[in-house]
């Protein structure tokens, strides 16, 4: 037996703590921490759904187990879907960190703060050089 | 109170304080390493209730991929070393985004602690297991697991697309 009421208080904390992290932090990789939070409260209410018998609450008082255990998704929806937000949470992060990178390369920062126009008109946009770039590599390595 | 439910209230306080620090974390590193800490005792919450391989998952791809990208990210923008106060907005903004984060955090705790919150649960350990959910996968999901697979690819290709890339001349 388990109670429902701390991982749902777990749920709330963490999708909180997400959305402070959002809107507060200043480097967009800090921010990707915060996404990641909200990813993660996300599946713990997916896994929760999975926990709680076929046809929800009210079936588990009136039927039987034997047939509550019949009754059981046999797509194990909750969890599969669990699996499948964690597979594209991981597609995100990269694409997420690979613009970021890129963000870096071309402004010299990761302050989104400073970040306030996209494109050339900005005050933080500088040409990204390749050659100058790989000279500065190989000059520190 | 039961075993279960005391070894879930643990991983639960340990997943949430970490998370707290993750994102009030002063410093970049740390904030990348809370974030272990919450993604690993996320996992041993889904163990606790029955959820065995995405538990597995969440540790191999969380843990084990995601955050290392993570740190990557901030190795590569050359991320500050040592305690800065620069990593948050300021701290009129700062309350503002707390408030949100709070406002959220009740409606939806509150939503649910009203529709399940005092119900509790036999954990079927089984329905968890590679088997039930590997059949699970490559019957009926079939369909959208392909789909995710096209999705990674074209992750990976955009991923490298964009950081080669740069502005073209």
């Amino acid at each position: 037996m388990i109670h429902l009421a701390g991982p749902i208080l777990l749920v709330a904390v963490l999708a909180g703590a997400g959305v402070y992290g959002v809107l507060a932090r200043r480097n967009a990789v800090l921010v990707l921490i915060g996404v990641e939070l909200l990813l993660g409260a996300a599946g713990l209410l997916l896994v929760l759904g999975s926990v709680l018998p076929a046809g929800g609450l009210i079936a588990e008082a009136t039927t039987a187990p034997e047939i509550s255990a019949r009754m059981a998704d046999p797509l194990v929806s909750g969890q599969v879907a669990t699996v499948m937000l964690i597979t594209i949470a991981a597609a995100e992060i990269g694409l997420a960190l690979a613009v970021v990178l890129l963000l870096f390369r071309v402004r010299a920062t990761s302050d989104l703060s400073a970040v306030r126009e996209l494109g050339e008109a900005s005050p933080t946009y500088s040409d990204y050089d390749e050659a100058a770039a790989e000279a500065t590599a190989d000059g520190a390595a | 109170m039961s075993g279960a439910d005391l070894v879930l209230t643990a991983f639960a306080v340990l997943a949430a304080a970490a998370s707290m620090l993750a994102v009030t974390s002063r410093q970049v590193v740390h904030a990348a390493l809370w974030l272990v800490v919450t993604l690993g005792s996320l996992a041993g919450v889904y163990l606790v209730l029955g959820a065995e391989v995405v538990a597995l998952v969440q540790l191999l791809v969380y843990v084990g991929a995601v955050v290392v990208l993570v740190l990557f990210a901030l190795m590569l923008t050359r991320a500050p070393i040592g305690v800065r106060d620069d990593l948050t907005v300021a701290s009129g903004r700062r309350v503002l985004a707390a408030t949100a984060g709070v406002a959220l955090a009740g409606l939806l705790g509150g939503t649910l602690l009203v529709a399940v919150g005092d119900a509790t649960v036999v954990v079927d350990g089984a329905r968890g297991r590679a088997a039930p959910l590997g059949r699970a996968i490559f019957t009926g999901w079939v369909l959208p697991f392909e789909l995710l697979s096209v999705l990674l690819l074209a992750a990976l290709v955009a991923a490298i697309a964009v950081s080669r890339g740069g502005p073209q001349r």
